[in-house]
């Protein structure tokens, strides 16, 4: 007994050794998982509190409402549509298939879109939305919201997409929205994130590429917090971006509207513009396109069409369209003579029918001449002769010089990346560009708006403001408001030429016009107050040989299309108070007088009388004014946010 | 302690028992599993469903299993210890055979309505029968070498049978567990140092062997190891686990979120958060502050043990209860270790807090026979003299 007691004691001072031991070494172990937690939790929490944010909160940008376009007489030219859609999400979904079966029969779902949808609904994760259908009708998308509770998962929502209401007569200046390309994604710089957001479109063309950022507005900032598999729980914090700037352009949609239809089946361009703010009143190119096809995706097949047309209904002709100014170019060409000296308004000139430079013989357009004219014929009947006289005197550097002025070879401030500067050549540019030394014959077809020169009708119709003014450099603008704020116009700077010498060519354009024996007295409006001057102009497309001067020059009518002479005329009006300036083109169409004048004429005449044209305007013996029903004119209301 | 002697006939009634039970203990436990039902009810964003109203009633069925087996006299558990070990053993070998596959390791064995894992079970029949075979042996053989060759089989085989689940956590336990009852009974302290090199060893072995033939790891295990080693290796994949617990952890910063606020245990980034990686949503809610506390209260829990350890006259129940503490410890150590990246993932639950049915019954019956061990602590055994 005594001696287990002792061996018990033994034992018993062994183990409360041993076991002292033991709870020694889990206390080192406690104290350091306690080290541990200090490690993690206090010298390296914020660090794991940041990993822990980023892990859980996605920012995301909230894209904002793009602003609207609204034309100078409150026509919705660009708006958001309602977008009816439904969409379809997938946790709330026992059987997709059997949903879109149902769905089917209450919206347009052919067998071969369901499979469609089938498979994208397996591609998706499940916490993502899927986009069953878009662009439903109003009725379709209320029998989905009727059917609701049958159908769970399926949620019928609202959209915005962009629409142009007035399409066509608006595609070339308003442009179209689209989805963001890589190479706008990188020039977006800071935006790019914003740009790329799905359902993002941005300006592709027109206005709505020009005003992008001012449409685009700011985008907003939500902050939602999201679960280990990426799927929303709760958003933290929203800030609303600053929607896009409501824009009411300078174009005027009936003029619009009605210069388009004018044009019709022509291909060309029209633009109107105000002579002292520079307001363009009407900007058409024919043929136009519709914009909303490309917002919504256009097929191959529409697009190659688009494409492939010889009449090239995607170009703004109006301002990336380039043609020889021809006769137009004429008062310039006076102007330039005027102030360089050489000559007075009473300088006559002899016209046989051509002019010899050298051995080379350049002809009047009016075979045999106009014997001696001065220079208010000289502008009335378009004497080539006399032009080639002028230019010969002065030399193209003068002429280059002047012709600047008045915006030829000078790109339009008006933002429209499609726009060009068209060509004003002089000594240095052909040495520049052909390597080569001017030839006088050379001025002499510079002379009448021919050879190397170019410019656009938006040129032509700057050039025409410039005149119209008195000689002031007015710029060209389609922003007339911004949020209904006026944009105030640039203040008109002197371009030199003295105001006597703008008021002979004034004068020459009236004669054109308005005297009997110009070259577009057909086209005159007889209403006092609201005459019209202006200039004819017929651009040659192809060379006349020599040989065909002697067997007869081939009337317009008898070459294909692609050879005929563009007609092009400039006018202003009132012709004693000018106000509006406008230029004509019309491509292939043949001479200035007989197509392009009457066009000029009937839009003037809708500018100065929208609603009723007073009796008498037009002569007896001219063409009736073009006129068409306006059917939707007064019903086209606002349907849209 | 009472100066009523028990010799063995007129023992103490049962109100004397529990009058005598170390209540202080019994309430820290309880303590405990308040801590995990609240973690359980946060969990489940704020529910008492699916684990915490679950995991009271297990833990009331346990607890009621802990007083009753602390009621039972402690000489019967010596004389089952071999028993319980042997049952233990087969239902092991039962799960190679009849185990279904969970979490690609087999670890349970369905029996009726329970989901038992053997391992767990084996963690205190492996305590009960060392303590015995410690107990039973004569002093003077303490010292023989061969002496050493029962107990060593006896942790050895169901830690190799834990290592073919594969479970390596649980296995590191009951190998660890072992040792330590193999020290406090008192074998030579050189043995110890061999056991040292020989692990050394085995470390050694464990990486060499890697990509041989010879593999003594599944390749997972050493996935599991390398990333625990640099969880930067593989954020995505195995590493993400030690990855999004160390930062949800270390994201509560001293004070944490705040009780049912833990923003990524809420969201799904923690896996197991339920089960393993429950003190990371600790850390994440309560902080530093609630990570100290639970294991201020846990090692409360090992002192207590250990010290009533201490007070009892056998070296049975002295073995049970520091193998019980020592069993108790190492989960809770391996746990934290594990969350906190201190240790590779191993699988090893929080004890009484980690949602699961068999460690709960496991550790509240552990806490049983110590406890019974210390209200029938000054019992005589009739000892025999010898094993060998």
């Amino acid at each position: 007994m005594a001696m287990r007691r002792y061996r018990n004691e033994h034992d018993r001072s062994v183990f409360s050794r041993r076991a002292l031991v033991l709870f020694g070494v889990q206390g080192a172990v406690a104290t350091a998982l306690g080290a541990r937690m200090y490690q993690l939790q206090i010298v390296e929490g914020e660090t794991y509190a940041a990993r822990a944010d980023r892990a859980r909160i996605r920012p995301s940008l909230l894209a904002p409402v793009r602003g609207q376009i609204v034309s100078r007489d409150g026509k919705p030219l660009a708006v958001n549509r309602h977008n009816y859609r439904v969409i379809l999400y997938r946790e709330e979904v026992d059987d997709p298939e059997k949903t879109l079966e149902r769905l089917s029969a209450l919206i347009p779902l052919p067998p071969l879109r369901r499979k469609a949808l089938l498979e994208e609904i397996g591609r998706t994760r499940a916490f993502l939305p899927v986009v069953l259908a878009e662009n439903l009708k109003w009725e379709e998308f209320a029998e989905v919201n009727a059917n609701a509770p049958a159908l769970a998962g399926v949620s019928p929502e609202l959209g915005l997409t962009r629409h142009y209401p007035e399409s066509d007569f608006t595609g070339h200046l308003v442009g179209y929205v689209a989805a963001a390309s890589e190479r706008d994604v990188e020039r977006a710089g800071k935006d790019g994130a914003l740009i790329k957001l799905p359902g993002m479109r941005i300006g592709k063309s027109g206005v709505e590429r020009v005003e992008e950022i001012a449409l685009r507005g700011k985008a907003g900032l939500s902050r939602v917090e999201k679960d280990a598999h990426g799927r929303p729980i709760q958003e933290l914090e929203r800030r609303e971006g600053t929607p896009g700037e409501d824009l009411t352009l300078t174009v005027d949609m009936g003029l619009q509207k009605y210069a388009m239809q004018r044009m019709g089946e022509e291909s060309g361009a029209v633009v109107v513009m105000d002579v002292y703010d520079g307001d363009v009143l009407a900007m058409a190119s024919t043929p136009g396109f519709d914009p909303n096809g490309f917002v919504l995706g256009l097929s191959q097949k529409d697009w190659l069409a688009l494409r492939d047309n010889e009449k090239k209904p995607l170009n703004n002709k109006a301002v990336s369209g380039l043609y020889p100014p021809g006769s137009t170019f004429k008062m310039v060409v006076a102007m330039a003579a005027l102030e360089a000296g050489l000559v007075g308004p009473g300088h006559s000139v002899y016209c046989g029918g051509h002019i010899e430079l050298g051995s080379h013989r350049f002809h009047c357009w009016k075979r045999g001449g106009h014997g001696t004219v001065t220079m208010h014929e000289g502008l009335k009947q378009s004497c080539d002769v006399y032009f080639y006289d002028l230019a010969k005197r002065l030399g193209i550097d003068l002429l280059a010089e002047t012709a600047r002025k008045f915006g030829i070879g000078v790109l339009p401030e008006i933002g429209l990346v499609d726009a060009k500067s068209g060509l004003m050549p002089d000594k240095a540019w052909k040495r520049a560009r052909k390597q080569e030394a001017w030839y006088p014959g050379e001025t002499l077809h510079a002379g009448i708006g021919q050879g190397y020169l170019l410019g656009s009708p938006l040129q032509l119709a700057v050039m025409a403001a410039r005149i119209a003014n008195g000689g002031y450099e007015v710029h060209p603008r389609l922003v007339r408001a911004r949020n209904g704020e006026r944009v105030r116009a640039r203040s008109l700077r002197g371009t030199g030429i003295d105001a006597a010498h703008v008021e002979t060519v004034q004068r020459g354009m009236y004669g054109v016009v308005n005297e009997p024996g110009g070259t577009a007295y057909r086209s005159r409006i007889a209403l006092p107050g609201h005459e019209m001057s202006g200039k004819t102009g017929t651009a040659q497309v192809r060379r006349i040989t020599t040989a065909e001067r002697a067997t007869g020059v081939l009337k317009n009518s008898e070459l294909p299309w692609k050879e005929r002479d563009h007609a092009l005329f400039v006018a202003f009006a009132p012709a004693d108070d000018p106000r509006y300036a406008i230029s004509v083109i019309v491509e292939h169409g043949g001479g200035g007088s007989k197509v392009a004048a009457p066009i000029a004429r009937d839009v003037l005449l809708k500018l100065q009388f929208p609603r009723e044209i007073p009796e008498g305007a037009i002569p007896q013996g001219a063409a009736p004014m073009f006129t068409v029903k306006d059917e939707d004119e007064d019903n086209d209301g606002n349907e849209d946010a | 302690m009472t100066s009523v002697e028990q010799h063995g006939t007129a023992g103490p009634t049962l109100p004397q028992k529990l009058l005598r039970l170390n209540w202080p203990l019994v309430l820290l436990i309880v303590l405990v599993a308040g801590i995990g039902f609240a973690m359980q009810y946060s969990v489940a964003d704020g529910s008492v469903d699916p684990w915490a109203r679950r995991q009271m009633i297990r833990f009331a069925v346990s607890f009621v299993g802990m007083l009753v087996v602390a009621m039972v006299d402690i000489r019967f558990w010596r004389g089952t210890a071999y028993a319980f070990y042997g049952v233990s053993l087969l239902l092991l070998i039962g799960v190679e055979i009849a185990g279904t596959v969970g979490m690609g390791a087999q670890r349970w064995i369905d029996i009726g309505p329970i989901r038992l894992q053997p391992s767990e079970l084996m963690k205190i029949a492996l305590v009960v029968a060392l303590a015995r075979f410690f107990h039973d042996l004569n002093p003077r053989q303490i010292r023989h070498v061969l002496t050493l060759i029962p107990p060593l089989l006896m942790i050895a085989v169901p830690a190799a049978l834990v290592v073919k689940q594969p479970d390596l956590g649980t296995a590191v336990l009951l190998a660890s567990g072992g040792i330590v009852i193999m020290f406090l009974a008192g074998v030579s302290l050189w043995f110890f140092a061999l056991l040292m090199a020989g692990a050394g060893g085995l470390v050694y072995a464990v990486f060499a062997s890697k990509g041989q033939d010879w593999a003594l790891l599944k390749p997972y295990q050493y996935d599991r190891i390398a990333v625990f080693l640099n969880p930067e290796l593989d954020p995505r994949g195995a590493g993400y686990h030690i990855t999004q617990s160390k930062i949800a952890f270390g994201s509560g910063g001293a004070t944490g979120e705040g009780y049912l606020q833990g923003p990524l245990s809420r969201l799904d980034f923690l896996p197991e958060k339920h089960t393993d990686f429950i003190f990371t949503v600790l850390g994440e809610e309560f902080g530093m502050i609630g990570g100290l506390v639970l294991l201020g209260l846990y090692m409360v829990v090992l002192l207590f043990g250990l010290m009533t350890a201490m007070r009892i006259r056998h070296l049975f129940g002295r073995l049970v209860a520091t193998g019980v503490c020592m069993t108790f410890f190492a989960y809770f150590a391996i746990n934290m270790a594990m969350v906190m990246g201190m240790a590779p993932v191993v699988g090893v639950p929080l004890p009484l807090v980690s949602y699961g049915g068999t460690s709960m019954l496991v550790i509240l019956f552990g806490f049983g026979l110590l406890l019974s061990a210390q209200v029938h602590g000054k019992v005589t055994f009739p000892r025999r003299g010898t094993v060998l």
